[in-house]
């Protein structure tokens, strides 16, 4: 069998005790955009946070089973969790800039990583803006605070600065729920482009938004994966009774 | 009908009775406030800030207790910040919120805070002057009593325990303002623990940092009772160093009403004194209220 970028099996997680996620097991191709839906608190993002180890911020989560990231489980011993974050990189739901210049947000995680070099440091930033799609926007203030964006820039800021690391898996946490449609829009667009570089999992509880954007879906419910399918496949014809209440409208 | 008229009546006592206590307080403030600036306003002028007593400290300035303040604080700051600082970070950042580490040591902060503060200065006597100063003259002055007595050194290292309650509660409270998200954000791109602390966590609490420092400082400018055993002196002719006794404000006011030969005759500089010392702990006091209001509004943005 052909192990694909990320992989679960017969993962647990529990929350002080309390299982939240159960005995999910799934297979996450590279370079495509892999969407998980679902209503709120059936374990969507907390499975999502679970891939870059974000969990272990939380006192008292535990997990159980294997979570393979190009087959090496990512909860053995010996992993060194930043060098794993380095690699799986995350943008959160509320955009999250620095209280820095749009410069100094983007070349924090070179910085961090060691480089130094103002030509190096200076490309990187461009590159990482232009994958962003907000190079155009902002090339003329890399200097201004990256508070005073709007909301939809900062989010793409946000993308950018993850981008600016060089990961090869960009996990996204509802990034457009706080965003007007246009914004939205732009976010959607950018998702797409990016997949020819990253592998993306993207969590959103807009179903509008997953069955645009992405190649494969997950359906999750009460801290269970239900269905797993080809986003077609999910959003046409799905297997299970409950997936397709869900994605009809009928609860959630 | 009698009834609701007693209730009326009752209500109105009441309010009365509140009313008074409030206004009292406010009168008090206001008549200790205006003796002080009347009786010393006359003095207050860069000639008194800048000369040393005269005439057996019945004429001339206040400039050695200026000076000595000063440099308490000063001292005091250095050692205090870094280190209430650094307890404040393992509280917020690494000790989990209900830890026994972190409650034993939240109860020893809480505690510092209430004891007396003559007891630190009883401290600073026994520890720094008695145990580590005698030590020291011990094995690097052959027995030779140099650190072993009061000065500005143990002085400073006392007043910086006493003021370290108040340096870790607002910084730990500025910590706190730097919202979680940022340190996910960071942790996220592969930031170690440290590194997300020292450039982005630190950075978020500057201002709060600072509030914490004036507020110290505030505190230990005014305090006497820690340094009454410590190194306070009661009229030098000469600018102290690290090693000498020293002046300030708050115990020269004491000298001034207490131990002089001629209380009447110091009476002037008494106010002068006081007034001061009351308008730099004002001056402090203020920054810090303008620098927390300004970090909440930040917040709150």
């Amino acid at each position: 069998m052909i192990l694909e970028k990320i992989h679960t099996e017969n993962m647990y997680l529990y929350y002080s005790g309390k299982m939240a996620l159960k005995d999910i097991s799934i297979q996450i191709p590279e370079k495509k955009v892999t969407a998980f839906i679902g209503p709120s608190g059936c374990g969507k993002s907390t499975f999502l946070r679970s891939l870059n180890r974000m969990n272990d911020l939380i006192d008292g989560v535990k997990i159980e089973g294997k979570v393979m990231i190009d087959a090496i489980n990512i909860y053995d011993k010996n992993i060194d969790v930043v060098n794993l974050r380095k690699k799986v990189g995350m943008v959160f739901q509320k955009s999250n800039p620095f209280a820095k210049s749009i410069y100094e947000n983007i070349a924090y995680g070179p910085k961090i990583n060691g480089i130094n070099n103002k030509n190096q440091l200076d490309e990187i930033v461009e590159t990482a803006l232009k994958n962003a799609a907000i190079w155009d926007e902002v090339k003329d203030r890399l200097g201004d605070s990256a508070l005073g964006l709007s909301g939809g820039q900062q989010q793409r800021l946000c993308i950018a600065r993850t981008l600016a690391v060089n990961p090869e898996i960009v996990l996204m946490d509802e990034p457009a729920s706080a965003l007007d449609p246009l914004s939205t829009a732009k976010i959607e667009e950018l998702i797409v482009q990016l997949k020819e570089k990253y592998t993306i999992v993207i969590v959103t509880h807009n179903m509008q938004q997953a069955a645009r954007i992405s190649d494969n879906t997950a359906f999750f419910y009460l801290g269970e994966l239900i269905e797993y399918d080809k986003t077609k496949k999910i959003f046409t014809n799905p297997e299970r009774k409950q997936t397709e209440d869900y994605i009809t409208g009928r609860f959630g | 009908m009698i009834n609701s008229l007693r209730k009326n009546i009752k209500g109105i006592v009441i309010e009365g009775i509140t009313l008074f206590s409030a206004i009292l307080i406010v009168t008090i403030v206001v008549v200790m406030l205006t003796v002080i600036f009347i009786g010393g306003k006359d003095q207050l002028s860069w000639e008194f800030l800048t000369s040393f007593p005269t005439d057996g400290m019945t004429k001339g300035g206040i400039f050695p207790a200026l000076y000595g303040t000063a440099l308490l604080v000063i001292i005091m700051s250095i050692a205090a910040v870094p280190f209430g600082t650094i307890t404040a970070i393992y509280l917020t950042e690494y000790a989990k919120e209900n830890s026994i580490i972190a409650k034993t040591i939240r109860f020893a902060v809480r505690t510092l805070a209430v004891i007396p503060s003559i007891i630190y200065g009883l401290f600073g006597l026994g520890f720094f002057i008695k145990f580590v100063g005698t030590h020291i003259d011990g094995a690097f002055f052959g027995g030779e009593l140099k650190w072993g007595q009061p000065n500005l050194l143990w002085a400073s290292l006392t007043m910086a325990l006493l003021t370290l309650p108040v340096v870790i509660v607002s910084v730990e409270e500025a910590l706190k303002t730097v919202p979680q998200e940022l340190r996910a954000a960071s942790l996220a791109l592969g930031a170690t623990k440290w590194q997300t602390i020292w450039k982005v966590v630190l950075p978020g609490s500057l201002s709060g940092i600072m509030t914490g420092t004036i507020l110290a400082v505030s505190r230990g400018a005014g305090e006497v009772a820690p340094i009454l055993f410590t190194g306070a002196a009661y009229y030098l002719a000469t600018l102290p160093g690290l090693g000498d006794q020293f002046m300030v404000l708050g115990y020269h006011i004491y000298v001034l009403t207490t131990q002089s030969a001629n209380v009447d005759q110091t009476l002037p500089i008494q106010f002068g004194t006081t007034c001061v010392l009351l308008l730099l702990t004002f001056t402090l006091n203020m920054s810090a209220v303008i620098l927390r209001y300004r970090i909440r509004k930040k917040k709150n943005s």
